[in-house]
C-alpha cells in the first residue's frame, strides 16, 4: 500500500470539558478520495483546523507528504502542498473573481514582492489563474466582482483559488453546501477527475456525493472516529446507523 | 455620475490652475495656501496607503510627520548655526540641501514605521488604534522634553533649504516642488494598488485568512504597508517643516493624526485621490470658514458627520459612484 500522503496520528483537542477531537487518526493515500461525514458538531471544522495549521492540537501529530507539520502555520503547510477550501466562502468580495484566483497563483509562485508592474498583467499569474477559473467554469465571470457572484459560483471560485496552489494534497470543507443538486452533481463529476492530481480529503454532509466519490469514509462522532472503510462497510456499520444515520438496528 | 478618472483629472487641474492664476495674478498667499494643501494630502497619500489598502487604522501617524518635520529642523539647525548633529562614532553635519534632508525624513520614519508597526500589528481593531495612537503620544512628550531642539517652542529656521537648480524662496517654485512629489507618490501609489503586492494587501485585508492559505504573510504584507505609508508621510513631514520654516511638537500630537485621517474620510478611503481632495477641501474650509469664525471646526465636524453617515466613499464616492472593481 502506498505511503499516505496527509495523515493524523491520535490528535486530541478539547474545549474546556468538550472533546472537540478524540484521538483521531485518519489518513489519505495517493489517488482517493477519503470522506469524512458526521453529524453536526462531531468535530469535523475541529480536525480540518488542526490538519490545515489554525488550530494546534493538545496532542498528537499531522503528517503532510511524510514529514510532520505539526508545529507548522497554516503559511508553511500551504508552501508544502496543502491546498485547503473553506467551508464559508473566504474570498476577497470587492475584487473581481480573476484577482481572487491570481491571489492564488500569486500565493503558488511565491512572489509578493513586486510593488510597481500590474498583477493582472503578468503572464504565468494570468494564465495559472485563468487556467483554474476555466477548470470549474467561470471564465465568463473573470470581471465579476466576487460580491455579485450566485453562491454555487463562489463554492466554484474556492475549488479555483485552491486549483491554482497545484496543491498536492486537497482539503475540502463542504464544497457542496449550498449548491443545488445540479451543481452539486457537476461538482461531483469534476472531484471524480481530481482525485487523480491530488487525493482530496472531504468534508460533506451531502451523502449522494460521498457514496458516490468515497473511496473510503470515516465516521466522526463526538470528536471521535466510530468507524471508518469502505461505503459498503460503513453503511452496514450498526454504530454507524444508530449513531448517525439514525436508524433502528 | 462622472467616472472617477475624470474627477481626478479635474482635482489635479486644480492643482496646477489655481497657482498658476495666483503667480500671474502676484497673490503668494493663495500659492502658500495650495502648498500647504499639497503637502496635506501628501501626508494623506502615505496613510490611506495603511487605511485604505491595508485596512490599518493607524492614529499615529503624527509620528512619521513629525519625525519628516524634525528630520529637517534639526538638519537645518546645525548647518545654520554651523555645528554638527553628532561627533562620536562619527561626525554628521547639517545641511540645507533638500535631497539629502527628505532622504533623511524617508528613512527614519520608515524605520519608526518598522518598529511601531511590528509591535502594533500583534493587535488588531480597536487595540491598533489605541497602540499607534500611544506610539504617537510617546513622539509627541519626548519632543516635548527635548530641550536641545526648542522643546515646547520648538526650531525655527531662518531661510528654506536648498533645492539644486531652484530658488525654493520663490512660493511658486517650492510649491512646484511639492507638487511634483505629491504627482511621482501618486503615481507611485496607483501602481502599488494593482501590483502584485497591491492585490496580496488588499486581500489580506479582507481575508487574511485565505492570504494565509495560499501561503502568503497577512501580517508581513500589512507591515511593509505600514513601513512605505510612514516613509510617504514623513517625507510630507519634511516638506511642511520648510513650507512653515518652523518645526514643533504640534506635528507630533493626535490632532495631527487625526487631521490626517479626517483628510481621507472626508475625501474617500482606498481612492486613489480621496486623500487629496480632502486636504484640499480641509485647507479651503480652514482659509474661509477659519475667516468667518474661530470656531470653523464646527462646520467641519458637521461635514464629516454628513459624509460618515450618507457617503461612506467620501466626496469622490458622492461624485463618481461606488468604486469600481480595478483590474
Amino acid at each position: 500500500m502506498a505511503d499516505p500522503v496527509l495523515a493524523t496520528h491520535g490528535i486530541s483537542k478539547s474545549f474546556g470539558a468538550l472533546k472537540a477531537s478524540d484521538d483521531v487518526s485518519i489518513d489519505l493515500r495517493p489517488g482517493e478520495i477519503h470522506a469524512i461525514i458526521g453529524p453536526n458538531g462531531a468535530g469535523k471544522s475541529t480536525l480540518i483546523a488542526q490538519i490545515c495549521g489554525t488550530l494546534m492540537p493538545d496532542a498528537g501529530s499531522v503528517h503532510l507528504l511524510g514529514r510532520d507539520v505539526t508545529q507548522q502555520s497554516t503559511r508553511a503547510r500551504a508552501k508544502a502542498g496543502l491546498g485547503r477550501t473553506f467551508q464559508i466562502s473566504a474570498l476577497a468580495m470587492q475584487d473581481t473573481v480573476l484577482q481572487n484566483a491570481v491571489l492564488g497563483a500569486l500565493g503558488a509562485s511565491g512572489r509578493p514582492w513586486r510593488f510597481l508592474s500590474p498583477a493582472l498583467e503578468d503572464a504565468d499569474l494570468r494564465a495559472r489563474a485563468e487556467a483554474a477559473l476555466e477548470r470549474v467554469g467561470l471564465q465568463d465571470h473573470a470581471a465579476t466582482r466576487t460580491a455579485e457572484l450566485s453562491h454555487g459560483q463562489r463554492r466554484q471560485l474556492e475549488v479555483a483559488v485552491a486549483l491554482t496552489l497545484e496543491p498536492s494534497v486537497f482539503v475540502m470543507d463542504e464544497p457542496m453546501a449550498g449548491l443545488g443538486s445540479e451543481g452539486s452533481k457537476r461538482l461531483t463529476g469534476f472531484l471524480d477527475e481530481l482525485r487523480h492530481e491530488a487525493p482530496i480529503l472531504l468534508v460533506e454532509h451531502d451523502m449522494d456525493a460521498v457514496f458516490t466519490l468515497a473511496d473510503r469514509i470515516s465516521v466522526l462522532v463526538y470528536g471521535k472516529v466510530i468507524a471508518s472503510g469502505s461505503i459498503d462497510e460503513i453503511q452496514s456499520d450498526r454504530q454507524v446507523r444508530e449513531a448517525y444515520l439514525g436508524e433502528d438496528a | 455620475m462622472i467616472a472617477e478618472r475624470y474627477l481626478n483629472a479635474a482635482i489635479l487641474a486644480i492643482f496646477f490652475v489655481v497657482p498658476a492664476w495666483a503667480w500671474w495674478a502676484n497673490e503668494p498667499f493663495t500659492i502658500t495656501l495650495m502648498t500647504r494643501a499639497a503637502i496635506f494630502a501628501l501626508a494623506a497619500v502615505g496613510l490611506n496607503v495603511a487605511l485604505g489598502l491595508g485596512g490599518l487604522v493607524s492614529l499615529g501617524h503624527a509620528a512619521f510627520f513629525g519625525i519628516g518635520g524634525y528630520a529637517m529642523g534639526i538638519l537645518a539647525f546645525h548647518a545654520q548655526t554651523v555645528t554638527p548633529v553628532m561627533e562620536w562614532p562619527f561626525v554628521i553635519e547639517g545641511t540645507k540641501s533638500m535631497p539629502v534632508i527628505w532622504l533623511t525624513a524617508i528613512v527614519l520614519s520608515a524605520l519608526a514605521a518598522l518598529v511601531i508597526g511590528h509591535l502594533s500589528l500583534r493587535t488588531s481593531g480597536v487595540y491598533f488604534i489605541m497602540i499607534t495612537l500611544a506610539f504617537g503620544q510617546m513622539f509627541f512628550f519626548f519632543s516635548i522634553s527635548w530641550s536641545a531642539y526648542g522643546g515646547e517652542d520648538g526650531l525655527s529656521i531662518w531661510v528654506r533649504n536648498d533645492f539644486p537648480g531652484l530658488n525654493t524662496l520663490q512660493p511658486i517654485q517650492f510649491y512646484g516642488l511639492c507638487l511634483a512629489i505629491l504627482c511621482a507618490v501618486l503615481w507611485f501609489t496607483s501602481r502599488l494598488a494593482r501590483s502584485p503586492f497591491g492585490l496580496a494587501l488588499n486581500a489580506a485585508r479582507q481575508v487574511p485568512q485565505r492570504v494565509e492559505t495560499v501561503g502568503l504573510n497577512a501580517t508581513r504584507l500589512k507591515l511593509v504597508a505600514f513601513v512605505i505609508s510612514g516613509a510617504i508621510t514623513g517625507l510630507a513631514g519634511a516638506l511642511f517643516a520648510d513650507l512653515n520654516r518652523f518645526v514643533s511638537p504640534t506635528m507630533f500630537s493626535w490632532q495631527m493624526s487625526g487631521e490626517i485621517m479626517v483628510f481621507i474620510i472626508i475625501g474617500g478611503v482606498a481612492r486613489l485621490f480621496g486623500p487629496v481632495a480632502g486636504a484640499l477641501v480641509f485647507v479651503a474650509l480652514e482659509h474661509f470658514l477659519g475667516g468667518l469664525s474661530d470656531y470653523w471646526l464646527v462646520y467641519l465636524g458637521a461635514l464629516l458627520l454628513l459624509i460618515v453617515l450618507f457617503g461612506r466613499g467620501g466626496l469622490i464616492g458622492i461624485v463618481s459612484g461606488r468604486e469600481k472593481a480595478h483590474g
